[in-house]
């Protein structure tokens, strides 16, 4: 007797009213209605544009995601995105362009933090609610309707030189002497300066300070220049590409790194060059345990893996660009489904009473310029994986740190 | 200011005399289109990065060696150039559209590089990048060598073929004057189709050696045009050699310049020898 046949006419009743009462629920908890359109820019071209991948692609799983489910109070939620080119000037025209012409519900921020404040100039003319990810110098956000997901605490050019100094006086061989060699990318730049004052009251003894123009392409002299100093520690104030081109150049005059701390690097790059190796740099997620238990992270780091194999991402890992903008996105949602409301102000009042919890942890808006608490790790290239190795709490179980 | 040691200065002016060397071999074809053609050739630095993404491509993928890869690249190129001359001669672009023209075509081959490579970084992994020699405290590597002496080695014979064969002579009467040159049997849109996609088969040539070094990125195509363009203009239109020294002593300017005080002086020195050329010897370039 075959299964279906011993299914009697009984059972057969009940498992398809089972179902029928399924789709009607599935039917009911679809989206419907108007989209609610939330409107935000890209660096998909230009010099920043290597991150917008990652951005676009959590932008894209989350809306996915949610119209999946509910949607956002209901109704179905259309993502209005636009391509900056990285520039900060066409940042602000599209958001113009997004509130006067597309008239979105919400706005979601771009990355960056020239092409940011120039969304929140645009933002604050319209009174809209402004929800970002990686702002770099949060001294220059004075409007009290921005929200920034990227959980750096207020004073990042005191925290994150503290944070790291502290790692390296606990680790096995702690620096006397210093090298800071900085980009004069804003952000980058802005926290350079903050490392050289925080060295310096410290007491580790500077050999070298050294600033370049974004776009240098001639590394060669600055890694001479880093041999001749021998210095303990080097602290490179570099963005993207640079931090690769520096490690090339020393390579190619036989100076292997000492210790050394990357500010902002490309992530996928360094962890397949072995002269990266046990390298340093700030992050505010990996995808390790204990911040696989944080809220969220298992499913989206699961989706996030497959969608970036697929779109021929070099590193698939959900790090800081990847959690800083699903952050954005859980922190738009909890607003949302916290007020029932798509009101601007209403949606800020609570952003600044409630925490949120996000894949970073628990975030918090109530303090200077809508910043709360500091989640910023230390992270380092270890057996071709960046792992965290600070604050110890948040550190992948078993590692320490290493010396190159 | 603190004097380096000779140590430092040599390295970092080693360093300058093979970014030079690159700044001259992307330069050549601009200066060669430029002067001779009379088109200011954007596409060339985007062309030149096409070159890189399709050495790395070659090489990562089918593990055929970089410099391999000129095989397939450069004649290839060869052909894109004549093809895009034709099209400049069949609707009369002239020198100022040219520049707009193909500022559209490198947006255009920059959205295509994105579309197939993506906006991440990619770096090729050659066995040329681990070698390199030892002379006295001096670190001389490998693809830096071999992009420099490619650089002197295509200026020298470009311009010992515009010199001394009937073909190169043939050339310089066209850019000279046209209508002259077609007097005395010159066939100038056959030499001008030649001229064109022999500059970019040099983009090419540049592009396999951006591979060898450099990282890619497709928005890198805008970081090379401003120093180019001042090695070539530098070095004077339509000149095969005069790119090449330009850039060499961009190069090491740029490079003394970042031994001895803060690196970000140093992009000013290229604009401010441009400058200085410009207003010293306006006749010459």
């Amino acid at each position: 007797m075959t299964f279906f046949a011993s299914i009697s006419r009984r059972s057969a009743l009940a498992l398809s009213a089972t179902v029928a009462m399924g789709l009607g629920t599935a039917a009911l908890a679809a989206p419907s209605g108007t989209p609610v359109k939330v409107g935000g820019t890209l660096a998909l071209t230009g010099p920043l544009s290597a991150t917008a991948l990652i951005h676009k692609l959590v932008g894209e799983i989350y809306v996915e995601d949610l119209n999946k489910k509910n949607g956002l109070l209901g109704r179905p939620v259309e993502w209005v995105l636009k391509d900056d080119q990285s520039r900060p000037d066409l940042a602000r025209t599209l958001y113009e362009q997004i509130v006067t012409v597309d008239k979105v519900d919400l706005l979601i921020g771009p990355y960056a933090t020239a092409n940011i404040l120039s969304a929140m100039g645009v933002a604050q003319r319209y009174n809209k609610v402004l929800i970002h990810h990686t702002f770099g110098i949060p001294s220059l956000a004075k409007y009290d309707m921005h929200f920034p997901t990227w959980a750096t605490g207020h004073v990042p050019e005191v925290t994150l030189p503290n944070m790291m100094f502290d790692v390296l006086n606990a680790g096995p061989k702690p620096p006397k002497t210093i090298a800071i060699v900085t980009s004069k990318f804003p952000a980058t730049h802005f926290m350079s300066v903050g490392a050289r004052d925080i060295a310096k009251k410290r007491g580790l003894s500077e050999v070298l300070y050294l600033e370049w123009e974004f776009g240098n392409r001639d590394f060669g002299p600055i890694a001479s220049r880093l041999k001749e100093a021998k210095p303990d520690f080097i602290w490179a104030g570099v963005i993207a590409l640079e931090g690769m081109l520096l490690l090339d150049a020393m390579k190619k005059i036989d100076y292997p790194a000492p210790q050394m701390f990357h500010y902002l690097p490309s992530p996928g790059p360094m962890l397949k060059s072995p002269d990266a190796k046990n390298a340093l740099a700030v992050t505010i997620f990996e995808q390790h345990a204990p911040m696989m238990s944080n809220f969220g992270a298992t499913e989206f780091a699961k989706t996030f893996n497959e969608r970036a194999a697929k779109a021929g991402l070099p590193d698939t890992q959900v790090d800081t660009q990847a959690a800083a903008s699903f952050a954005a996105w859980q922190v738009l949602e909890a607003a949302v489904n916290g007020t029932k409301s798509f009101d601007d102000k209403v949606l800020a009042a609570w952003l600044k009473k409630n925490t949120v919890n996000t894949i970073q942890g628990p975030m918090r808006f109530d303090g200077p310029s809508n910043y709360g608490d500091d989640l910023s790790k230390i992270k380092q290239v270890q057996n071709g994986e960046w792992v965290v190795i600070w604050p110890r709490a948040s550190a992948k179980p078993g590692v320490k740190h290493l010396l190159p | 200011m603190q004097f380096p040691s000779l140590e430092l200065l040599g390295q970092s002016l080693l360093s300058g005399l093979f970014i030079g060397g690159l700044y001259g071999l992307l330069g050549l074809g601009l200066s060669l289109s430029w002067g001779m053609l009379r088109q200011i050739n954007l596409a060339h630095f985007a062309l030149s990065f096409l070159g890189a993404y399709l050495t790395y491509q070659l090489s990562s993928s089918f593990g055929v060696d970089p410099l391999i890869t000129l095989v397939i690249v450069a004649p290839g190129f060869f052909v894109f150039g004549m093809a895009m001359h034709w099209v400049f001669a069949r609707f009369k672009v002239t020198p100022f559209n040219s520049l707009l023209v193909t500022f559209g075509l490198t947006v255009i081959i920059e959205s295509f590089i994105q579309w197939v490579w993506t906006a991440d970084y990619r770096k090729l992994e050659s066995h040329y990048a681990d070698i390199k020699f030892k002379v006295g405290a001096m670190y001389i590597p490998l693809p830096e060598l071999l992009t420099l002496l490619i650089s002197v080695g295509l200026a020298l014979v470009t311009w010992a073929v515009l010199r001394y064969t009937p073909i190169g002579k043939a050339m310089r009467a066209m850019a000279e004057n046209p209508k002259m040159a077609a007097a005395f049997g010159v066939n100038e849109p056959m030499l001008a189709l030649l001229l064109s996609g022999a500059a970019s088969a040099f983009a090419g040539v540049a592009g396999a050696c951006l591979a060898l070094s450099f990282t890619l990125a497709p928005s890198q195509i805008y970081a090379w045009i401003g120093v180019v363009f001042s090695a070539v203009m530098i070095g004077g239109l339509g000149n095969p050699i005069g790119p090449l020294v330009a850039g060499i002593v961009i190069g090491m300017s740029e490079a003394a310049t970042m031994a001895v005080t803060a690196p970000a002086w140093a992009p000013l020195v290229s604009f401010t020898l441009l400058i200085a050329v410009l207003i010293l010897r306006p006749g010459k370039i």
